[in-house]
Parts: C-alpha cells; structure tokens; sequence
C-alpha cells in the first residue's frame, strides 16, 4: 500500500493518477501473461512430480538398475478412444507380471477403419499418479504420432521398466492410452 | 455546498448536466455513471431472473414439458453469466461510483472519461451475450465454468461468447483501476486509510483482486479461442494438453471471483448495521484485517472446486485445510456484525431487515460452504443440488440482499425521497420467505443425490423441487415491488432529510438529499 506522503503530496493529481495507472496496468499485464505462463508451469509439475498420471519422455536406455526378482507387480493396459476416434484400438494383453528394473515389451493394436488416410496420437496416464515418476518406456509408439493408410492395422510396440523405486505399497499399476485423431486444425 | 469549480482539473466544467439521452452518453460524471450501473444492473437481475423461472419451471416435475434440453443447458450457462457478470458485479460498481467519492469527500472518480468508457462497455457486451441465444446452435451451454472440451462443442455462438467475455472483463479492471485510483489519490485532507468507511476499504481490496484475476480469465477464455480456432493444443490431449489445466486456471480466476462478488456485500452491511444499531462499528481495525485476509486466503484455495477431478492426497489434504481456514476471518466478521448489534437501540427499516438477515442466511452458505469443503465429503456432494444450496445461500441473501439493503439505504440520498417503509418491508418479508423456500429444499435434493444442470430427475425428487419452484416464483415477483418502489421513489415522494437515518454517520450525510450534481468541489475538513 502506499504512504500518505507518498500519494499526498505529488506536484498534481493528474500525475499521480498516471503513475497509478501505469502501475496497475503492468499489473494486468503482467497477470495476463501470467494466466499463460500456468500452462508450461502445470506441464513441468505435472512431469516432475507425475502427478495426474503423467509420464515422462524417453529414459535413456543404458542406466541398468539391480533387477528385483522378489518382487512382482501387476501392469495393466487399458486402451480407449477419444470420441470421434475412428479406430480399434486394443492391448495384446492385458495384464502383465514384472520383476522391477527389467525391462518388457508388449504391443498395442490399432487399426484404421475409414477409407482415408489418418494420423493419431496416443497419450498415455499412469494410474496410480505417483507410480507415474517410477514407469519408465524407452520406446513407445506414443513417442511419435502415428499415421495409418485406409484400413491398415498394425501393432504398435511400447518397451518399458518399472523403476525399483516404486512404492511398496503399490502392487498394481495401470499403463492407459487414449487414442487422439489430429486433424489439421487439431495440432 | 458549493458547485463553483475554480481550478480542478476534471472533464467537465459546467455545473449543470446537459439534458437528454446525450447526458447519459457522454457524461463524466459519478452519480450519472452510478445510475446507469445500477439500472443496467437490475435490468439484468431480472433478465437473469426470468431464464432462473424457465429453469425451475422445467423442474417442477419429473420429465420434460417445457424447454427441450438444450435449452434448458443454455439456461443454467446464461443465468449464471448474466447473473454473476450483469447484476452483482455491475450493481457494486455502481455503488462504488456513487459512494466512494461522497464518503472520501473526493470531486468525482480519478479517471471520469475512463468511468463513462467502463460502463458504456457492459450493455454491448450483453447484447453480444444475449444475442448467442438466438444463433445456430443456439448460445454457450457447457455451464458458466466453460469447462473443455464440452464448451468447445459451443455453435456458431463460441467466439461471440469469448469476445462477450473478454468485454466485461475489460470493464471491470478498468472500473477497478479507476476505484483503487480514487480511493488512493483523492481522498479528502485528513481521511486516512484507517478512517475510511468499511465500504471503501472492501472495495479497494475487491478491486486489487479484480485486477489480479480478470486478466487471468481473460487468458483462459483466449485459450479456448486458439484451441478451436488456430491449433492450438493448450487443453486437447491429443495435442500434448489437458483438459484438467483450463479447470485449474479457471478456478483460481473463479474462487476470487466470488470473493469479488461478497467482499463489498460485507462493506455494505458493516455501514448499515451501525446506523440502525446506534453503535459504532464493533472491531473496525479486525473488519480491515478479516478482509485482507479472506482476499489473501481467496488465492490459495481454488482446487476446492476440483477435489473430485483428480488430485494427490496431499493437494486434497492442503486445499481442505486452506479453504476451511477462509472461515476464520469470515467468522470474526460475523461476530463482529453481531456485536456490533449486541445491546444496541436497534429499529427495523428496511434496510436493516436485509441487513439482518443477510448475517443470518449468509452464515449459513457459509455453512454449507465449510460442509463441502471436507474433501472426503465432497466426492458426495460434488456437481449435486447441495453445490447449488451452498452458492445460491451465499449469493442472493448474500450478495444480492446486501445490494438492496444498500438500495434502501442510500436511495433517500440520492433521490431526495423517501421511499415506501410499507413495500419496503413487505417486499423483504416475501423475499426472504421466497429465497428460503427456494433454496432450502435443495440441499436435501443435494444430499440425496440430485446432480446439478440436469431437466429431468429421478421420481423420489418431486415434492423437494415442487417446493422450491413454488419459492422460486414468490420470491421472482417479489422482485417486481422492489422496481416499483424504487421507481416511485425517482419519481416523488416524502422528502428526505440530510441524514436520512437517525444514527448515519460520515461524509455522504453531510450533503443535501439528493446531493448536488457535483460535490466536495472543494474537500471537506474530516476531523
Ligand atoms: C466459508 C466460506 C466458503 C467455503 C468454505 C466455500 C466452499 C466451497 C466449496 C468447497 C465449493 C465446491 C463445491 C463443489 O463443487 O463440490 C464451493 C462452491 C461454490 N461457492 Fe463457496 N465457499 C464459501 C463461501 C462462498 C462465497 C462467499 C461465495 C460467493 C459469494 C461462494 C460461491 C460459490 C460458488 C458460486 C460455488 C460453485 C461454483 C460452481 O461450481 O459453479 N462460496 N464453495
Ligand atoms: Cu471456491
């Protein structure tokens, strides 16, 4: 807040009152700007700390971890489509037994069902969100988007690890993807 | 008082208004700008009032009769909007147009040509708003909370919509910029910070979050904009998004907002409780301080609205404990209403009755509000009728009460008539009656499980939702006594006095009812 003597005693109240505008005016600016800087900022929480299910990018394959035969954990892979997502789109299996720090593949099956030409991305959640940091994919056909030629249909591989960091009181973690078609518009 | 102006420097130099339409189209001035505020606003009130009627009575029974369901989405999306933008926020203003320069005994707003902009902003921007109804597609329907990707399936209306926002948005930081300037840089020689009215300091603290949080929503709403139209991906999934981002930039926009919408309220009823009690304000300095931290606290405490979208216990555990520490201030300035009242020669006016009951429904959305905010709790109550007991409890015996307690109050001075205790009194009675038999029953509905914006339910609601729209319709045309007494008191009626109140204390009542058209052209000595 500003003094008495401050706003009191300027040379005119015109002055005073530009200065207050300028002010206040780079407030709105700057919490403007600020309303945009939230979504680069929500990313890097969210990636940091894996909350909301969200996975980090590639892991760089050649950090081996202890593998920790005593301990299994459950994945599951759920796949779904995003309305208006012209595709099947299905997990080979569904369900598999890991050892943490060793390394699996699996595939996921998706096949066009229009007569034209389309692209889609896959964006994957992990649930529970703090097992999200502790799932890690050296390859995963969500890495890139995925174009399929009318009718085509293939499977689509995804290599990961769980992390030995994992919780211990996680015994089951879910790997979903939802399947996005991008349209020229749609980024 | 004198209206000779000599030396100062504002727009206007003649003493009389010009007459006609043009007065009201060019004027500078802030009892004409408070005017048109105040109008606009209740013709909004009752615009928003009407699609409110159409939705309870679609809901007063099961099944569709009335409004296809489309229509009945775009009513709940455009009564919240029309509501919240185009009659509570606009009718403060209003009053601090008309106010806060006759308590701080300033000559006019600091940035008059900026004022008559502010307002003269608002009724395009509504009848952009309006007119979505009527495009293909019809207007926004998604809910006033505009959430994607479901508002992005918004017609032709959406940009029309985005740009209506945008509008009052822009009219409202430039009104609160032009508050905080006069309220900073006008005050009268002697009128400090600690001796300005509650009213003033709830609305300059109102208008430093106005100014935090519009741009906020402004960036949002363009957001929205460049996903549907230039590719962007800000909350599409599919683009590398999400969709739960636009709901935490909305909320921490949306929780101030409704800060926005009561701190004045509260001004408001800490200047009429005195008057009517015989009692100088309880704990003036705690008021300021309760305020400044229910504004402070409003900023921490958004994902209140999102426990159920998907948070880490530890974000559930922090926004619970967050929003229940908003209580604490809240609940000194209740007992300071309270005791301000406790003991002292108090009579009924108008203005008082709403005053009254304000502190009495208020607390109890506050309440309601404390229920919800128990995240284990509000997997259950979440986005069902309790939800809108809670909002509407704090919203119209809250805000819209204090705004017509301060009708009341104030009308005698800005008319020069008194108006009619008689209507007065019966248009309180039938409005708190009506509010309480509309809103009562649906926390019941909520608690049973009846979810928000739906036009049909499941059979074991209907004597609830009978009840409330039978409330509904009493309290809507209590509304109509309202407008006609405040209309004949611009028309005639007993003159009133300087003081008007017996107990009212502070500049405004040291000037003739009504006040001259310019006022404390040269400051007033303020002990
Ligand atoms: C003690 C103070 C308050 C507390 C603890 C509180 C708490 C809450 C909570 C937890 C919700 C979210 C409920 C849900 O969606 O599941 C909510 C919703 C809401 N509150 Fe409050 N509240 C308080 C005061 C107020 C005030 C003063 C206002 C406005 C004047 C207000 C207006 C609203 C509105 C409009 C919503 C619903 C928004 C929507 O979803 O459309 N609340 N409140
Ligand atoms: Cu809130």
């Amino acid at each position: 807040m500003t003094t008495q003597a401050d706003v009191r005693e300027p040379a005119s109240p015109a002055a005073a009152n530009r200065r207050l505008v300028r002010r206040l005016s780079m407030g709105v600016a700057a919490m403007f700007a600020f309303g945009f800087a939230m979504a680069p900022l929500y990313d890097v929480l969210c990636q940091v700390t894996g909350l909301n299910g969200k996975t980090g990018g590639r892991v760089a394959a050649a950090q081996p971890v202890a593998v920790d035969a005593a301990r299994t954990v459950t994945v599951e892979f759920v796949a779904s489509l995003n309305a208006g997502a012209p595709w099947e789109f299905a997990p080979q299996v569904t369900r598999l037994q890991v050892h943490p720090g060793q390394f699996y593949q699996t595939h996921f099956l998706a096949r066009n069902l229009t007569g034209q030409p389309l692209t889609g991305q896959a964006v994957p959640s992990v649930a529970p969100g703090p097992a999200a940091r502790h799932f890690q994919k050296i390859e995963c056909f969500c890495f890139t988007r995925q174009l399929f030629q009318p009718g085509e249909g293939r499977e689509m591989p995804v290599t990961f690890r769980i992390d030995p960091e994992l919780p211990p009181e996680v015994r089951t973690v879910t790997l979903s993807y939802t399947f996005f078609k991008l349209d020229d518009a749609g980024g | 008082m004198s209206t000779v102006s000599s030396s100062h420097d504002l727009e206007h130099g003649h003493a009389e208004p010009p007459r006609g339409l043009t007065r009201w189209l060019i004027t500078t001035n802030h009892k004409d700008i408070g005017t048109l505020y105040l109008l606009f606003s209740l013709t909004m009130f009752f615009i928003g009032g009407a699609m409110a009627l159409i939705i309870r009575a679609e809901l007063f029974q099961p099944g569709l009769q009335i409004v296809d369901p489309h229509f009945f989405n775009q009513m709940t999306t455009m009564h919240a909007l029309v509501m919240i933008f185009g009659a509570v926020m606009p009718a403060f203003v209003g009053l601090a147009n008309w106010l806060i320069p006759m308590m701080i005994g300033a000559p006019d707003m600091a940035l008059p040509r900026m004022n008559n902009w502010s307002f003269w902003i608002m009724p395009f921007a509504f009848t952009l708003l309006l007119s979505t109804l009527f495009m293909p597609g019809g207007g926004p329907a998604g809910g006033w909370t505009l959430y994607p990707p479901l508002v992005l399936q918004t017609g032709q209306a959406f940009p029309f919509v985005i740009l209506a926002i945008h509008m009052m948005g822009a009219s409202s930081i430039m009104g609160a910029i032009n508050i905080i300037a006069t309220i900073l840089n006008l005050r009268a020689p002697g009128m400090t910070l600690m001796k300005m009215p509650l009213f003033v300091w709830t609305w300059l603290i109102t208008a430093y979050l106005l100014i935090a949080v519009m741009p906020v929503l402004a960036g949002a709403v363009t957001m929205l904009l460049t996903d549907k139209f230039f590719g962007t991906s800000f909350f599409n999934a599919g683009g590398g998004g999400d969709p739960v981002m636009f709901q935490h930039i909305f909320w921490f926009f949306g929780h101030p907002e409704v800060y926005i919408m009561i701190l004045p309220a509260f001004g408001i009823i800490s200047m009429i409780i005195p008057t009517f009690a015989r009692k100088p304000l309880f704990g003036y300095a705690s008021m300021v301080y309760a305020t400044a931290s229910i504004a402070f606290l409003s900023f921490i405490v958004w994902a209140h609205h999102m426990f159920t979208v998907g948070m880490p216990l530890a974000g559930e555990l922090f926004f619970m404990y967050a929003t229940m520490l908003i209580a604490v201030p809240t609940g000194v300035k209740v007992f300071n209403w309270v005791s301000t009242m406790w003991r002292g020669a108090m009579t009924f006016e108008t203005p008082m009755l709403f005053a009254i009951a304000f502190v009495i429904l208020f607390t109890i959305g506050g309440f309601s509000g404390l229920m919800l905010a128990i995240a284990p709790a509000d997997f259950q109550y979440h986005d069902t009728y309790f939800v809108v007991a809670h909002f509407h409890y704090v919203l119209v015996p809250g805000a819209v009460f204090s705004i017509m307690a301060a009708a009341y109050y104030w009308l005698p001075k800005w008319t020069g008539h008194m108006y009619d205790e008689k209507l007065g009194k019966l248009h309180f009675w039938l409005s708190v009656i009506g509010v309480n038999v509309l809103f009562f029953p649906q926390h019941f509905l909520g608690l049973a499980g009846m979810p928000r914006r739906i036009p049909d339910y499941a059979l074991q609601f209907t004597e609830f939702n009978m009840i409330s729209t039978v409330g509904a319709f009493l309290f809507g045309f209590s509304q109509l006594l309202f407008a006609y007494n405040v209309i004949q008191t611009i028309r005639g009626g007993a003159k009133a006095t300087d003081q008007v109140w017996e107990g009212a204390h502070g500049l405004e009542w040291t000037l003739s009812s009504p006040p001259p058209y310019h006022t404390f052209t040269t400051a007033p000595e303020v002990k």
